[in-house]
């Protein structure tokens, strides 16, 4: 075996081990949502929601989903824009052929059949392991994206491959202004990861988590290795299928396999490992790295920089400084933001001996 | 019936070029077990470095010459900068890591240079040729003939000398391998400078092709299920994989394009890859089960 060989090994372990129900975390957690849900609506203007906290939650989502199947269950996969384009054009389907369903069912629609496909794409994993899961997954972001672009039935027979998005409405209520889809985005973000952290926790979650961690000796122990594997990619194709619809619905407005290609996978599978692989938090912290880190390198190109480059050398730059990061990162932290976050917080207690708010990002 | 030879022949005459980026990558993860996603961004800087120099006036073997060098300088700064930090890490870091390095080797390289599409004559004709009953273009036959030598040339280097040995150990067993005095970090400095010898060519004849031009870097896309098919640790597997997904690829856009709709090429050899997952996990050549218990 090459030196560095070793597949998903159990060192994100380290990641989920901080104490679950320690009150610091508790407290971070709600005072982060009430942030959330009662500071940022009075504070944040268009910009905010369109540029900032609506991609940040819907990718932080996106890689949540990923981070099931990859992080906490240990199978690659490099489908998560495919899984995030079948949320959108099912919910698309969805909202178009039976109006009489309200968007969050719809939405919830969307993220069954995302599900669906990505239990299918999931069956290989029954008989490859490790990182060689990549190639069905890339497989399956390929030919879906030709799918979408070939048969019209998916996109009503729409005449350019970006449709429009319907209206966004729920119980009469308008969501199409920003503080409406942020809403939206926010709710749907909550829920799924409220589902999400119950999961992992439950008997399901072990099961996950022991074929991570050694699937030979999960088998022995009892542990339903292949239907683990196979819920491990329903689920996290489902919870990245919902963030594909909210990408598509709340954030862009239009529906369009473009959106949803490979780079939009890599993202996916920068904001687990950025963040954390097997920590939910960490789908989060990574999402805010990799949402963030562009706009404010296009802020301090500007400033920096000043008028001298054009936007594309402005651009390339950006690539260059951005896979620095990347690699920098992936160095330094092995285990992601969240263990960063997580020694910190363990350093000021013990430098306080008492519970410090500086736990709550 | 001759319509179906000539598809298959130019199919194989692509398939020699997937196969020589193929190669790179094979070497890259004998030595480090790294599946190399920047192998594409340099066969972009490579091509780019080239056609560069050649239209600042250089003559066509001082730019090949300049350009070697900074492949290998690239290769050297990678293998400190990048892999030696990263030893023993998961599969799935370390092709993060050289993701991140395609980014930099991208951006930097369309920077410094331009990104507008340069055209690249190598001067070699692109006539059609007759072979027995069918027609193929000079240009396919000559790039195809050229990869060819390049793909035997390497076969027989990592087979017959030192370093290929030290290679083939490292990959047996890394740990034995130190302990036996090969230099792991030197060797990985020349695999990846290998890997760039092998990025200059394709980036030549792939940019002759169709202009040097960021699209160069998406051959990577082609080099996984090629790798898939072949088996990740064999060159022969590297260069048959390549005929295959070029041959494939050939004759699935033409007979089952228009059945489906077109652009089938573009998950086609995905779809083959995982056929071969499925029935033979180490693909064609490869050594050893792809994932020990």
């Amino acid at each position: 075996m090459p030196p560095a060989a070793a597949a998903l090994d159990g060192r994100a372990l380290a990641a989920t081990s901080t104490p679950a129900g320690s009150p610091i975390r508790a407290a971070g957690i709600l005072a982060a949502l009430a942030i959330a849900a009662v500071a940022v609506p009075v504070v944040a203007d268009d910009y905010w929601y369109n540029a900032i906290l609506i991609p940040f939650l819907i990718m932080a989502l996106a890689g949540l989903g990923l981070n099931l199947t990859m992080g906490f269950a240990g199978q690659a996969s490099l489908g998560t824009g495919a899984f995030m384009a079948v949320g959108a054009y099912a919910t698309y389907n969805l909202l178009l052929r039976v109006p009489v369903l309200p968007l969050p069912f719809s939405l919830l629609g969307g993220g069954l059949i995302a599900g669906l496909v990505g239990l299918v794409v999931g069956l290989p994993s029954l008989r490859i392991r490790g990182f060689y899961l990549v190639a069905p997954t890339l497989a399956a972001q390929f030919l879906i994206a030709w799918t979408f672009n070939q048969v019209g039935w998916f996109s009503n027979y729409a005449t350019s491959s970006a449709i429009s998005a319907p209206h966004l409405a729920l119980l009469g209520r308008d969501l199409s202004s920003p503080a409406g889809r942020y809403a939206l985005t926010l709710a749907s973000v909550v829920v799924v990861t409220a589902v999400a952290w119950r999961l992992v926790r439950s008997r399901t979650g072990r099961d996950w988590r022991a074929v991570r961690d050694g699937e030979t000796a999960a088998a022995i122990i009892g542990v339903p290795v292949s239907r683990a594997k196979l819920s491990a990619f329903f689920v996290g194709a489902a919870v990245s299928g919902v963030a594909g619809a909210l990408w598509a619905f709340a954030y862009l407005g239009t529906v369009d396999a473009r959106s949803f290609d490979l780079d939009r996978s890599f993202q996916a599978m920068f904001i687990i490992i950025v963040g954390g692989l097997g920590s939910l938090s960490g789908s989060f912290l990574g999402a805010a790295f990799i949402v963030l880190t562009p706009i404010l390198l296009s802020h301090l190109s500007g400033t920096i920089l000043g008028t001298g480059l054009d936007g594309g050398q402005i651009a390339n730059l950006q690539r260059v400084v951005f896979g620095a990061l990347i690699i920098g990162f992936l160095i330094k932290e092995p285990n992601g933001l969240a263990a960063l976050l997580g020694s910190l917080v363990d350093r000021l207690r013990r430098l306080a001996h008492r519970p410090d708010p500086l736990g709550e990002d | 019936m001759s319509f179906f030879l000539e598809t298959l022949v130019g199919g194989v005459l692509a398939g020699v070029m997937y196969a020589l980026v193929a190669i790179g990558f094979v070497l890259i993860y004998k030595a480090s077990g790294v599946f190399n996603f920047a192998q594409g961004s340099m066969v972009l800087c490579a091509a780019l470095t080239f056609v560069t120099l050649t239209e600042k006036g250089l003559p066509f073997w001082l730019a090949g010459l300049v350009t070697l060098a900074i492949m290998v300088t690239l290769a050297v700064a990678v293998e400190r900068v990048v892999l030696r930090p990263l030893v023993n890490r998961s599969q799935v870091t370390l092709f993060m890591a050289t993701l991140g390095l395609s980014y930099i080797i991208e951006g930097g390289s369309q920077f410094l240079m331009d990104a507008r599409v340069h055209e690249l004559d190598l001067g070699i004709a692109d006539l059609p040729v007759a072979l027995g009953p069918i027609q193929v273009s000079s240009f396919d036959l000559v790039a195809a003939a050229s990869a060819g030598a390049l793909v035997l040339g390497l076969a027989l280097f990592f087979e017959r000398t030192r370093v290929g040995k030290s290679l083939r150990a490292v990959a047996d067993d890394p740990q034995a391998a130190l302990s036996v005095g090969i230099r792991l970090p030197a060797l990985w400095a020349a695999v990846w400078a290998v890997a760039g010898f092998v990025a200059l060519v394709a980036g030549l004849l792939w940019g002759a092709r169709q202009g040097v031009q960021f699209s160069l870097t998406f051959v990577v896309l082609k080099a996984l299920p090629v790798l898939i098919i072949g088996g990740f640790t064999s060159i022969t597997g590297a260069i048959a994989g390549g005929l295959i997904v070029g041959a494939g690829d050939a004759l699935a856009e033409i007979y089952l394009g228009p059945l489906l709709g077109g652009s089938v090429s573009t998950w086609f050899a995905y779809g083959l890859a995982v056929a071969f997952l499925l029935v033979r996990p180490a693909g064609l050549f490869g050594e050893r089960p792809i994932e020990r218990v």
